[in-house]
């Protein structure tokens, strides 16, 4: 065991005197005198001294206390039954610590973060004598909706031999699946689980596609004018209070994807536990189980320690890589990257490099491109399609998008759906600023229609603006119309009620049926002859819009509703 | 017996250094100067030198002065004695009342597993109806009053600590001016409320480094009876001067300053403060209702900024009233719809009418003419003013919502308020 002696503490950061080499970004555990091992990480070596910063308070170290090295990088534990759990950012389950710890985070424990006890149904599908190599499938086990992959770990680099493999029946992850040889005959024993350092990307695949199938996610505004494709990235920054969890927890919900990861990176606990609570109790239209069952929280809330914060998104992203190497469709929903960024702003003061913009890292920009790089959809070499989604908030400091991480994030996504003040102020929720934001991805509807209804809305809020200094007396008819045309758009397409069981989600054929039938009513020319009239007719159509979004799909309400709506808009057509 | 060192290297600010062995970070230290004792804290161990940060400040130390380690971190002393004691910021009584040793707990303490929260459930009343009718408190919620200086924020304070149902107040006062301090103290005592009290003070001529230690002192302590199974209020004024301390002690200490000279982990250190609030099931409850004042009335100044990402919505104080717009209770909603039924209406509809009564007020105040519905939004405006924004009444919430329906009452026709038929029916006041 490699050891070191602990020689000087700054914050979260300890200096330890090497006994022998070390490797960078080794996982080191610092003993106290109370005996308690604190899990820190190799950041800088220097000479015969290394720095470590630890992911635990460090209130109670002294110099001259152990240090033990792992030899291994920060890694996570990859297997079945990681579906469903709620880790912390070093993959510790929660739930289980607080059976043994009690109600508070108590410091240098840390549990398995998969069930050894728990037995999983294993059906073989490699054979004795195959040839495989890392990622190649050996079986499979149920759990929640899909069937697992176990697969040869990511780790091993040559190509191997199945000397034996189990037959079907109930293992425990810890037992020995099978037993590979390599060329020059040494064995492997193989179980269902294996360690993956989380910094490096898992890129076990033949290759990776251009993102163009859409990700759905049930709210009118990005499904039908900010798409994200599926494999894609996009960004969600806004000043506190305009919504930016409730979109994401509204995403995490009714996303049209296999998997969801939310890592709640350095935001109120509260919100996680609305999660908590609620999940379980909700169900998955898509498998019909409960939607936990498909989601995994990985949850380093504000007041846990700052530096398992900078490593929490990346055991979000290595957990949704490893499910994607099945084929699935991932969604990682990181709340809030600045968090994450500014956990790495903390580090690197206390290592003190020359800062850059606003005190962030001079490596602000390349360690967002990094983590928004994982991302992607990718043809495995079974021919299989999976894809990692990632969506990342962004909590930029006043609210103003010219700050350093909100401008490394926008360079590298591939949409920005940008939350605004005004917006949210005026309870116009999703507060998603429809002319500010952009999406590069292709979406469900016809592009030269959104386009239309685009350009619409801007030349609405154009009359709007400048209504509001020549008042309504001095503005004509016609822009009074288009005006109106804008509002009543935006009230009934835009908005969206994420509270509502209907309205919070709408399916893509209902999204196509009610923006072509507003679409031909804004290209239609009417006949209201004054501005009173205008007012009064948009006002009743878009109570009876309203009301046909809160009805279920094909229910007599709706029918008879878009019979109301379709007979108002005929009797004014000209 | 500790070992006493008595050759300082250095003194920068707060900061002084020593060669010392043995000694771990975060421990405690008594530094004897001529003036007296003080406490220090060890902030940095690098090899053989120790930095320590002096609760009493820098000036006067000698380098001749003796250290004495004491072995353990920064503790407070816990017990049900605490009830109706000021002490200030190190935990030494500051009223006349003996020095408390018994049962000590460490402060700054690991914080609550999520896995064990609990979605929050239960109304704090205040008796205030800008706030339990429209932005409800809720247990275990965190909740700053972003207001500018010059608004009576502290009296607000005051009143909600004499009125607020709950079974024990903990004040933890930061950067007060003297004043204020005699202000809470005498306020209290004259209202009866001391002795649910207990108040962690440190004034604007304290020395800086106690104004970081009241928060943590004051959520230990409540951390504890709140385990004991009792629903503890934390009020703490001003969290714009703790933010302050922060920053001149990491500028004295050369760190990197961010945003406005403040340091790197503002948003850590306030969020680590905020996020004690927790609600434990089948137990008690920890509420945290903060002053941040905004510096130029600026909601984007660092520190209402980070705050607001932190707290669960906020009360904007303005032109001495809660401001109805700006005002958000994000827990609102978890409690009241098991109030009275018409709440969340009330609530609602009111709010509306009064933004309605706003721009009928631009209208008048920019000359154009007023219609009937305008005139009868102003008087509903003035009556909205006078009787549900007082800041300075004490009524349960079923009468400020009676109150409400009176307004609505004397000011519109039933149909004009845009209320349900059915709660029309119910609580609309029969004439005669």
């Amino acid at each position: 065991m490699k050891q070191g002696k602990v020689v000087g503490i700054n914050g979260n950061m300890v200096t330890v005197a090497l006994e022998s080499s070390v490797i960078m970004n080794e996982v080191g555990y610092i003993i106290t005198d109370e005996g308690k091992r604190l899990k820190s990480e190799v950041i800088r070596v220097m000479g015969d001294e290394a720095q470590l910063q630890v992911f635990e308070i460090t209130k109670g170290i002294s110099i001259g206390d152990g240090c033990e090295f792992s030899g291994d990088l920060l890694a996570v534990e990859l297997g079945p039954g990681l579906l469903g759990q709620v880790y912390d950012g070093l993959q510790n389950p929660l739930p289980e610590l607080a059976e043994q710890a009690g109600y508070f985070l108590e410091r240098g424990i840390y549990i398995d973060p998969l069930n050894r006890s728990r037995r999983w149904e294993f059906t073989p599908t490699a054979h004795e004598g195959d040839k495989v190599e890392k990622a190649d499938v050996l079986g499979t086990v149920p759990e929640g909706p899909f069937k697992h992959a176990i697969m040869v770990p990511f780790n091993m680099l040559d190509s191997y031999t199945v000397k034996s493999i189990k037959p079907a029946g109930s293992y425990l992850i810890t037992d020995t699946i099978a037993v590979v040889t390599d060329a020059r005959g040494n064995e492997y024993n193989l179980t269902m689980s294996f360690q993956w350092p989380v910094k490096r990307a898992i890129t076990c695949y033949e290759e990776r596609l251009k993102p163009v199938e859409p990700m759905l996610t049930k709210t009118r505004v990005i499904d039908t004018f900010l798409p994200v494709a599926k494999g894609g990235t996009y960004c969600i920054p806004g000043p506190f209070g305009a919504g930016k969890t409730v979109l994401q927890q509204t995403t995490s919900k009714y996303a049209d994807v296999d998997v969801v990861i939310v890592a709640a990176c350095g935001e109120r606990a509260g919100e996680v536990v609305e999660t908590l609570k609620e999940f379980p109790e909700l169900t998955d239209p898509k498998t019909g189980k409960s939607l936990m069952e498909r989601t995994i929280i990985i949850c380093n809330t504000s007041s846990m320690p700052v530096a398992s914060r900078e490593a929490s998104v990346y055991t979000a992203v290595t957990l949704a890589e490893y499910y994607r190497q099945m084929g699935l469709d991932v969604l990682l929903l990181a709340d809030s990257t600045s968090r994450w960024a500014q956990a790495m702003r903390e580090m690197s003061g206390r290592l003190e490099e020359i800062p850059g913009e606003e005190a962030f890292p001079a490596y602000l920009e390349s360690s967002i491109a990094g983590f928004y790089e994982r991302a992607g959809i990718v043809r495995l070499r079974s021919g299989k399609k999976g894809s990692v989604t990632i969506g990342g908030t962004v909590s930029p400091a006043g609210g103003n998008f010219e700050e350093p991480v909100t401008q490394a994030t926008l360079k590298v996504v591939g949409a920005f759906h940008g939350l605004s003040r005004e917006r949210s102020d005026a309870r116009k929720y999703p507060a998603i600023h429809p002319i500010d934001s952009w999406s590069k991805y292709k979406g469900i509807m016809d592009e030269k229609k959104t386009g239309e209804a685009y350009s619409l809305l801007k030349r609405g809020y154009e009359v709007e603006a400048m209504m509001k200094v020549v008042g309504e007396e001095g503005t004509s008819l016609a822009d009074y119309l288009i005006y109106l045309e804008g509002d009543f758009l935006d009230a009934v397409y835009f908005q969206q009620n994420s509270f509502d069981a209907v309205d919070a989600a709408v399916a893509p054929e209902r999204q196509e049926l009610v923006f072509n039938k507003i679409h031909s009513l804004l290209k239609s020319k009417l006949k209201l002859n004054d501005k009173t009239e205008a007012r009064s007719w948009f006002n009743s159509l878009r109570q009876k819009f309203l009301d046909w979004n809160y009805s279920e799909w094909e229910s007599d309400d709706y029918v008879k509703l878009e019979k109301e709506i379709d007979a108002q808009i005929a009797g004014m057509k000209a | 017996m500790r070992k006493v060192y008595s050759k300082i290297e250095t003194i920068a600010g707060n900061v002084i250094s020593v060669k010392a062995d043995g000694v771990s970070y975060g421990e405690l230290a008594e530094v004897s100067t001529s003036f007296g004792k003080s406490l220090a804290e060890v902030i940095k161990l690098d090899h053989g030198m120790v930095s320590l940060q002096v609760f009493a400040g820098g000036r006067g130390i000698s380098t001749g002065d003796e250290i004495r380690f004491l072995g353990h971190p920064m503790k407070v002393s816990f017990s049900e004695n605490l009830t109706g004691r000021i002490f200030n910021g190190s935990g030494i009584p500051r009223d006349k009342g003996p020095e408390l040793t018994e049962n000590m707990i460490s402060i700054g303490g690991p914080s609550f597993n999520p896995a064990k929260r609990v979605i929050p459930r239960n109304m704090i009343r205040t008796g205030i109806p800008m706030i339990d009718l429209f932005n409800t408190l809720v247990e275990s919620q965190k909740l700053p009053i972003f207001s500018v200086s010059g608004e009576p924020y502290n009296e607000l304070l005051a009143r909600i600590a004499m009125q607020a149902e709950v079974d024990l107040i903990i004040l933890g006062g930061m950067g007060l001016k003297y004043d204020d301090y005699l202000f809470f103290k005498d306020t209290l005592e004259e209202g009866g409320a001391l002795s649910r009290t207990i108040m962690f003070v440190h004034t604007a001529s304290d020395p800086t480094v106690e104004c970081l230690m009241v928060p943590d002192i004051s959520l230990a302590v409540a951390e504890k009876f709140a385990l004991q199974g009792k629903k503890v209020l934390v009020l703490l004024t001003d969290m714009t001067n703790f933010a302050d301390a922060m920053k001149e002690i990491a500028i004295t200490q050369e760190q990197v300053p961010s945003n406005r000279g403040y340091p790197g982990d503002l948003y850590s250190q306030l969020a680590s403060r905020y996020e004690k609030a927790v609600d434990i099931e089948g137990s008690g409850s920890i509420t945290i209702l903060g002053v941040t004042t905004m510096p130029g009335d600026d909601v984007t100044h660092p520190v209402p900024d980070n705050t607001g990402y932190i707290t669960e919505g906020q009360y904007y104080l303005k032109n001495g009233r809660i401001e109805p717009f700006g005002s958000l209770s994000r827990l609102k909603q978890q409690v009241n719809d098991k109030t009275r039924e018409d709440h969340r209406a009330l609530m609602d509809g009111m709010i509306k009418l009064y933004a309605a009564y706003k721009d009928s007020l631009e209208k008048q105040s920019m000359g154009f003419q007023m219609s009937a519905w305008d005139d009868k939004l102003l008087k509903y405006g003035h009556m909205f003013e006078s009787v549900m924004m007082d800041l300075t009444v004490n009524i349960p919430l079923e009468k400020a919502l009676d109150e409400g329906w009176r307004i609505l009452s004397e000011c519109f026709d039933p149909s004009e308020t845009g209320m349900k038929s059915s709660l029309i029916e119910k609580f609309w006041p029969k004439k005669g």
